[in-house]
């Protein structure tokens, strides 16, 4: 026998020289893809942030060096494009979370034909943001009756500077609950039965049991799907260009740093600031993250 | 203090039937074991008196009161669980708190119990870790102090040694017996060990198949067993089982004599006798050792008859070991048990 | 009591019903409203029903839209970005699980934490690299970028990892190398989590959107259905039809998620979830 492969686990298998080479070959196409299309263009944001556009549109842009992005930190462009941010992910993830969250409890009821409702449950997964834009335009459009009926009257969205921002927003939680829902009920079901069943015998009542059992247990991934959330939030792109940008308003109050990055891009050339804020954008990101993470390691050591 | 009554109680897994006519009683103060293989209905007949499931038909009593349609909450019964069950996120005294917060109980009587009960499994030094910081014994003993606070009608116990190493088993053993008796609850005990079942019970159900095939004494089952599935369960090594006949009264292995019967039938049987009712004499009926395994006080001759069935012969260690391979002579010295061959009822 | 239990089930019944209603409305609103004329659409109080299904709305949509085009632009990449991503994350994740190799741990700690830097993030460079390739514009330029995901590695390395010890021992003693063992053992096993990353990947490439948009600039010939959906909708006065071609852009995920719902929930509950 020639294989001289390591049967410690968590040690590798396959521990000969060129297997060695092998490993690195099948990592290869992935590193690639990663190097060229992920790591080369973050990195590049920094670079390009150092220069800033010329006024006119084909003539060069000169390097300004860090100026352009301090500059920003301070422009009431972009701290209201922040605003804009934080308000469409605080009103997004929250319903979602919670939302899901609901779902995903009652659907873990050992009922009959209770599959039927986790497929309805996670159903607003499978649409795009263009769908769901062109849905939502006509359920929220002051021209149809759906509002109407249930005695809302709102102003047309797009012209509108207080509801555009949070009409938008519903329609990103409205697409987001279904994935909420997936995560939590996969948290659900890893929950051990037998801690379940013990909590019957001690006396809790359905109620109880969800308060100071399911939730506690299920807090990691409730997280989890708070930072899913938050970056889905934050790269929600599509049902504001459908909702408002198609329909030719451009409306401050809907403009989210994904928005703005893509008005710089494409709008007004602005390769340098656009960089500046795509930075932005992933600092946030990085951020959201890292404090999910912080919160997470004081509560995950209880898990064995 | 509590009677339990299971009255033709039967459960159906979606076709499959997992507990057949159950019908059985528990006397207050009693732990009656649940003894049988996996999948012999002896946790399916657990869980339904927990009320973790429903009955399929039939009605489950404790103290006459019919708890049939109860939820185990309202049941009045504790349970400790296989895996114990902890709750990971809460401290050893949490966990121990939590049925009696469930049922609201004043702060301090709630807390001079918990006290009582961490004592009494001797963890009080331990009440504020969590269970991931505990070994597997500790966390055993946080089951039974959970279990112990709420002083319940019925303790309820599904095979809670099975995850723990041999030595720590013995000794655990003998403190659930203990513990057992000086509280004086009715306890049902599932396991699949019969060591276990013997030593701790006051009486024991045998299952198989979801059918109860007898219940009584500890040495009643040992000496009388029902049938042969009985007779081979109980005790280490099982009872010696070979195909056998039974002439007009008269009990044959092969060719060979071996014993008479008050029933002077002519049928095939299957011939039981224990390893200790047998010896290795001049005559009797012909075997080949296989192996002999020198257990220290005693000898187990595993030897294989002509018709290729095991037997065990038990040696005090000073008589002389056989070699393998050896041919010998097998008579009985005590008790010779007769089952039908095709229903495994005793016939004598 | 059996009829206080009946009742219990009822309410839970109803409960369910009533939320899952909520849910499922704007799919339903895409549905119905995708099968009604104009008027019926903006009528008040609002028409839920159908009454009489206007079922060339499709055939309209699709001509007058090009549909076809779309959906079959789309088809493509997303299921070259799916193989991709399957080949790409079984072949790492694989050495990951069973490999010994150089820099193993530092190019682990790399793949996963391109999960951290949002798509949008490299955006602009990516449009200047696809430039430079002279892949922009076209099919390529779609697809390449995505061909690998972080996400897609975890969860392979997860479904590796959890392949009992035994199986590769057995493989080892019958002298597989790893090669072997990876196309007749590992991935035969992984294949529930294979699905569900396929799904995923696949959902997520056919939802695409601000990469289509910016890279396929004005090259209609190349744009996804999404792209389709932007050109069709956007106002009320063509509603039903949007609908209709929002149904057709949807109608293939649906298919998908009903039949592998249960793969996609139980590949994170092994372990994936943290």
């Amino acid at each position: 026998m020639s294989a001289r492969a390591s049967l410690v686990p968590g040690g590798s298998v396959f521990r000969r020289r060129r297997d060695g080479w092998l490993g690195l070959a099948l990592v290869l196409p992935a590193l690639i893809i990663f190097a060229g299309f992920t790591y080369y263009p973050f990195f590049k944001n920094f670079q390009m942030g150092l220069f800033k556009a010329a006024p006119f549109p084909n003539l060069p842009s000169h390097y300004v060096g860090t100026a352009q992005f301090t500059t920003m930190l301070g422009s009431a462009d972009f701290l209201d494009s922040v605003k804009s941010t934080v308000i469409y992910a605080l009103i997004t993830v929250p319903l979602g979370v919670i939302g899901g969250l609901v779902m995903a409890v009652l659907a873990h009821q050992k009922l009959r034909g209770i599959r039927i409702f986790r497929t309805i449950f996670s159903s607003s997964v499978v649409s795009s943001a263009a769908v769901a834009a062109v849905v939502f335009q006509v359920i929220l459009s002051p021209q149809t009756g759906y509002l109407q009926a249930l005695g809302i009257h709102l102003p047309d969205i797009t012209s509108s500077p207080t509801w555009g921002l949070p009409a938008m927003a519903l329609v990103s939680a409205w697409q987001f609950v279904g994935l909420a829902f997936i995560i939590l009920t996969a948290g659900l079901q890893s929950l051990p039965d037998e801690i379940m069943e013990a909590s019957r015998v001690d006396g809790a009542t359905a109620w109880t049991r969800l308060w100071r059992i399911t939730f506690p247990l299920l807090s990691p991934t409730i997280f989890f799907c708070g930072v899913v959330g938050v970056i889905f939030s934050l790269q929600s792109f599509g049902q504001i260009d459908i909702m408002i940008g198609t329909s030719g308003a451009t409306y401050t109050h809907t403009n989210v740093l994904i928005y703005a990055i893509y008005r710089l891009l494409h709008v007004s050339q602005n390769t340098g600031l656009a960089a500046c804020y795509s930075i932005a954008l992933f600092v946030i990101t990085l951020l959201v993250t890292l404090i999910q993470f912080r919160l997470l390691e004081r509560r995950v050591h209880y898990a064995h | 203090m509590s009677q339990v009554r299971f009255a033709a109680v039967s459960k159906i897994f979606g076709g499959t039937p997992a507990l057949t006519d159950l019908s059985l009683d528990v006397a207050d103060g009693e732990l009656l074991v649940l003894l049988g293989p996996s999948g012999c209905g002896k946790t399916t007949a657990l869980r339904l008196l927990a009320g973790l499931e429903e009955v399929s038909s039939g009605a489950i009593y404790i103290d006459d009161v019919d708890v049939t349609a109860l939820e185990p909450k309202d049941r009045d019964i504790a349970m400790v669980f296989q895996s114990y069950a902890l709750y990971p996120h809460m401290t050893v005294r949490k966990n121990v708190e939590f049925p009696l917060k469930n049922a609201k109980l004043p702060a301090a009587e709630l807390a001079a119990r918990v006290n009582e009960a961490l004592a009494t499994v001797s963890l009080t030094e331990l009440a504020d870790r969590k269970p991931g910081q505990l070994s597997g014994g500790q966390r055993q003993r946080v089951a039974l102090a959970r279990a112990i606070v709420r002083r319940p009608r019925v303790f309820l116990m599904d095979e809670p040694l099975s995850n723990l190493d041999a030595t720590l088993r013995q000794q655990t053993r003998a403190d659930i017996v203990a513990l057992q008796r000086r509280l004086g609850v009715t306890t049902v005990y599932v396991t699949h060990d019969q060591v276990e079942a013997m030593t701790m019970g006051h009486r024991i159900a045998v299952m198989k198949g979801g059918v109860l095939q007898q219940v009584g004494k500890p040495l009643d089952l040992y000496n009388e067993p029902a049938n042969a599935f009985v007779a081979g369960f109980l005790g280490s090594p099982g009872m010696n089982l070979v195909a056998g006949e039974l002439r007009q009264g008269q009990i044959f292995i092969g060719d060979d004599l071996v014993g008479t019967s008050s029933v002077s039938d002519t049928r095939d049987v299957t011939v039981g006798i224990r390893a200790e009712s047998l010896e290795i004499s001049p005559t009797g009926f012909a075997a080949t050792v296989l192996v002999a395994e020198e257990l220290g006080a005693d000898v187990h001759v595993v030897c294989e008859t002509a018709t290729h069935e095991r037997v065990v012969v038990r040696q005090p260690q000073h008589a002389t070991v056989p070699q393998s391979g050896q041919s010998v002579t097998i008579a009985p010295t005590g008790k010779v048990y007769v089952f039908d061959r095709h229903s495994g009822e005793r016939i004598s | 009591m059996p009829t206080k239990r009946l009742a219990r089930t009822i309410s839970r019944y109803l409960l369910l019903v009533v939320i899952a209603a909520i849910v499922v409305f704007p799919l339903y609103v895409l549905f119905s409203g995708s099968l009604m004329t104009l008027k019926e659409i903006s009528s008040i109080p609002p028409q839920l029903i159908p009454l009489h299904p206007v079922w060339k709305s499709y055939s309209e949509a699709f001509n007058t839209g090009n549909l076809g085009q779309y959906l079959a632009v789309s088809l493509g990449q997303s299921a070259l970005i799916t193989v991709g991503q399957v080949v790409t994350s079984i072949s790492a994740a694989f050495a990951f699980a069973y490999i010994a190799f150089p820099f193993k741990r530092i190019l682990f700690a790399l793949m996963l934490a391109t999960s951290m830097i949002p798509f949008e993030v490299t955006v602009i460079a990516n449009l200047q690299t696809v430039h430079s390739l002279h892949v922009d514009e076209t099919m390529q330029g779609l697809v390449i970028p995505f061909l690998a995901t972080g996400f897609g590695i975890f969860l392979m390395r997860q479904a590796f990892m959890q392949i009992p010890k035994e199986m590769h021992e057995a493989a080892i003693i019958d002298g597989y190398g790893p090669w072997k063992y990876l196309w007749r053992v590992a991935v035969p096993l992984a294949r529930p989590s294979v699905a569900a990353l396929a799904v995923f990947g696949f959902l997520g490439a056919w939802n695409q959107y601000l990469w289509p948009l910016l890279e396929t600039g004005n090259n209609t010939s190349i744009q996804t259905i999404q792209m389709g959906i932007r050109q069709v909708g956007g106002t009320i006065s063509t509603a039903n039809l949007t609908l209709a071609a929002g149904v057709i852009a949807t109608a293939p995920l649906l298919v998908l998620l009903v039949f592998f719902q249960k793969h996609l929930i139980r590949s994170l509950t092994a372990g994936a979830v943290k």
